[in-house]
Formats: C-alpha cells, structure tokens, sequence
C-alpha cells in the first residue's frame, strides 16, 4: 500500500531571512532581500544587485567543524548545510550514532552549480602549474553531490544519498523525488531541497543573456517585479530551502509537528518542441505537469486555495497566468497567486526549495504573503484574471491545498500539490 | 631548529585534521598519522602542504609517502632543510 507523506521539519537561507520564525515574519512583512554587490559593479555588470542570504561567521562555526571550515570556499554548501541540519534539528531527528547510519533516512538535495568560487580558486592554481597546491578540499566542494555529500556525512543519513539537477525546477524536482522514494516505502524519511551558489561567477552568464534588470542598481528593494507591467527581467538570487518529508505512520510513531501533507506531483518536460526551447517553457507541457499534478493527487482544480508561482518577474509571467487558467479551466474563481521572487529574486536552483518552504509556511500558520513591487499589474495579466487574485498585502486566512510550480531551462517543470494537514 | 621545536610545529600543523585528540597527549617520534591520531587519509596532503609552508620546503610525492609517523615527517623535514 503507497504509503502517505508529510512534512515534519522546515530549514531556510533566503536572502530575506535565514531561520524559519525570521522567514516567516518577511514573508507576511513583504520583506525583500535583495541588496546592491560593489562587486558586481566594479565587474562592469549591468545588473549589479542580487539577493544573497546574510550568515555571520560565528553562525557558520556552528554547522561546520573547525577542519571543514578550513579552505571551505563554497557558498552553495554553506546555505545547503544550513538549511539541512536546521530542517533535520527541526524534525526532532538526531545525528545518527558515530559506528552506525540511520538506514531509514535518505537525502536529495539537488543543485545547479556547486563551489564556483572554489572552482575559481582551482583555476587559478592549476593555470600557474600549482596543481599540487590544491589540497583536498578541491573536489568536495566542486562536485556536484557536495551538498548532499556534506549534510550525508553531518547527519549520517544511511538511505539514497544524492544530488539532483534541473536549472530552476531543481528543489521542486528534488521534493518529489523524495516524495515518491517514501511513497514506495523505501525510505521512511528524506530530507529534501536545493541549494545555490552566490556572485558573479554564478550570476554573470545570465548578465551576459541581458534577461536582468540593469536600471535599479539604486533601488534594488524595488527590482523584481514579478507579474507587475514594470516588471523588466529577473534578479539573480541564492540559498538553500530543505523540508523534512517524513512517512505518516513514521511522524505519528515520533509524535512529529506535522506542517503539511504532499498529496502528490508531477514531473515533465516539453522536450524543447513547439514554443519550448532550452530557455523558453513548451507551454503544452507546462500544462499538462499542472493537470498531471492535480489528477495524481486525486483532487479538483476548484479545490486549490492558492498558487505559489514561478513567476520569475519577465514578461513572460502574462504566460505562466495564461497556462494556469487553461490547466485550472478556472477564471472567476481562480485562485489566490503569488510570487516569493519580488523578496528573494530568483534563487535559480535553489528557488524551487525556497518557494516551498514559503508555501508550507502559507498552510501551516494560514496566511498568504504578498506579491510587492506590483503596484500595478501587467495588463495581460488582468484580462486573464481578477486583481483580488493577486494579494498585495498579506491575508491572514487559513488556506487547505495550495500548488507549487517551478520550471527550468531545458524545458522542465514540477508542479508539487500540499494540503494543510488536520 | 632543534628536534623538540620541529616536533612541537609538527604537532600544530597536524591538531586541526586529528580525530583522536587523546593521540596527541603523548605526541612523540613514534606518533602514528593514521593509527594513534586518526587523521583522514585524504587529510595528509593537506598536512604535506602545510608542512611546506611552515618549514619553506617542498615534499615530493615519493617523500610523503615515507611520511607516516611524526618522527619520520621531523626526518624528512631536517632533510629537506639541508638541502
């Protein structure tokens, strides 16, 4: 019998607010995160503001040991780690014991580029002959699987260990990867999410595309703007979100804080067919991941309370809104939407993992955050749907099923359905 | 440099990567990297590069393979200062 899956533990860096209660209060708060780089200007960006999670030395002496900390060069580990063993911690879970892993809990923790900075420092050695000079650390925090090699380690997790990788839909693909593992009773807890990389080294490809806004670097609060008529391309962001997902029976045994069940999901791609490119969204695809989703978690589109967008700030939002309403087949009574990239930007792999946090947040203390810097809203938008869809202020209101969806270059999705738990 | 001091900044590079931190109590010639501090193989390079920093000298390959107690790293140190 499939087995039912529940959240039971919550870790966030964002870059507006790195711990759960701190998180929450930006959410409702409409706090943004984004902040002007000197670097970034000094490189001769055009967009020279981002959004980069705020952590003190002291706070990361308390997740790494004094021998990891040596030569640790790697932001995306950082924020990973973080947020993982704060999700684990939060679940009520103990680090396995020194002779023995916990066999029952994996990890998926997915990321787009790891190390970077990093990867520079090896660069840069390897070119002046210095090969030797590396040490090693060097791969540890390059690979790929760094991240889920890390928190493995920190928390002995003895189950599936692995990094998963799909641009922007990663921490969204990597909660349903987890999700299915724990359905099919091979695993009874995985902790899932993403992490990524912050600075030029990460943010400069997308510079170069010219798909950020370069005409706020003096306002950068202001800057994401997703679904609003000013909107003008995404700014670049970073962190990590991890969730605990935990086998009902299991949570119950444990006597866990339940935040929210998974219902189920959907995975997919429009193989870069029809208007989907590496860079653009097919949007037969995008729909049918939304319907895929609602049809596996055996409910109504009528029955959603919310959406937790991609809705990256371009003028492709108009695009996103036009793929719900038709996979909805829902317009007067469309749901409450809402972005979290008009406070974060766009944490690219590690968005998909913010966002869900956000959303299980939304359920479990039931409320809906506010899309800022929307003052107005884009045209095409509203002939699709109603502004009293599009909160701007936050609305305490208990909500029960609310949808997740990312998408990625490559022409991938994830749409992810929660249900408040009761 | 006298044998005690090289000792004695053989035993600060190595403190960070020890597991076994009862190991260097009774840090002498005979402490074993591996066996009595329990430092992670992957680990000993990075003693290595250490090494050459503080001493100013550089270890080849076949050299640190010889290095696997304290007092071969002193001998291999005297060694290469000499040269």
């Amino acid at each position: 019998m499939e087995k039912r899956v529940v959240i039971t533990g919550l870790g966030i860096c964002s870059p507006n607010g790195t711990s759960i209660p701190e998180f929450e209060t930006a959410l409702r708060m409409g706090k943004s995160g984004i902040t002007f780089h000197p670097q970034l200007k000094e490189l001769n960006f055009s967009c020279q503001i981002g959004g980069k999670p705020s952590i003190s030395e002291e706070k990361i002496a308390d997740y790494f040991t004094p021998l990891q900390l040596r030569g640790l060069n790697s932001s995306g580990i950082v924020y990973g780690v973080i947020s993982g063993t704060d999700a684990f911690k939060d679940a009520g879970l103990e680090l396995a014991e020194e002779d023995s892993p916990d066999w029952d809990t994996g990890i998926i923790f997915g990321t787009g580029i790891l190390g970077v900075d990093k990867f520079r420092e090896a660069i840069h050695l390897i070119d002046a002959g210095k090969t030797r000079r590396l040490g090693s650390t060097s791969v540890i925090q390059t690979m790929a699987s760094g991240i889920s090699a890390y928190l493995g380690g920190i928390l002995g997790c003895g189950n599936q260990v692995t990094t998963n990788s799909s641009a922007c839909t990663t921490g969204t693909e990597a909660l349903l990867m987890g999700y299915e593992r724990i359905k099919a009773g091979k695993a009874k807890r995985m902790l899932v999410g993403s992490c990524g990389d912050d600075g030029p080294y990460v943010w400069g490809g997308f510079d170069a595309m010219r798909i950020l806004p370069g005409n706020y670097n003096d306002k950068p609060e202001e800057a994401s703007k997703p679904m609003s008529t000013l909107a003008s391309g995404f700014v670049p962001g970073s962190g990590a979100g991890a969730l605990v997902l935990e086998d009902l029976e299991s949570a119950l045994e444990r006597g866990a804080k339940i935040y929210a069940e998974v219902l189920g999901g959907e995975v997919n791609s429009g193989g870069q067919r029809g208007e989907g490119s590496m860079t653009a969204a097919n949007n037969e695809a995008v729909q049918r991941c939304i319907t895929g989703a609602i049809f596996n978690s055996k409910i109504k589109a009528s029955e959603i309370d919310s959406i937790n967008g991609h809705l990256t700030a371009t003028s492709k939002d108009s695009v996103e809104i036009k793929n719900w309403v038709e996979a909805l087949n829902l317009k007067d009574d469309f749901p409450y939407i809402n972005s979290l990239k008009g406070m974060t930007g766009h944490c690219l792999s590690a968005s998909g993992s913010i966002e869900c946090v956000a959303s299980v947040l939304q359920l479990d203390k039931g409320f809906i955050f506010p899309n800022i810097n929307c003052e107005k809203i884009h045209p095409e938008i509203l002939a699709l749907i109603s502004e009293e869809s599009i909160p701007r202020e936050t609305i305490e209101k208990s909500i029960n099923i609310l949808a997740k969806a990312s998408f990625g270059f490559g022409d991938v999705n994830a749409v992810v359905i929660f249900k408040k738990y009761v | 440099m006298t044998d005690k001091t090289i000792l004695e900044k053989i035993k600060n590079i190595v403190t960070p990567y020890v597991q076994r931190k009862e190991g260097l109590e009774d840090f002498s010639d005979s402490t074993d990297f591996i066996s009595d501090l329990k430092i992670n193989s992957a680990n000993l390079v990075d003693v290595i590069l250490d090494v050459e920093d503080e001493f100013n000298i550089e270890i080849d390959n076949t050299s640190m393979e010889g290095m696997l107690t304290a007092g071969d790293a002193k001998r291999i140190i005297l060694t290469k200062m000499e040269n």
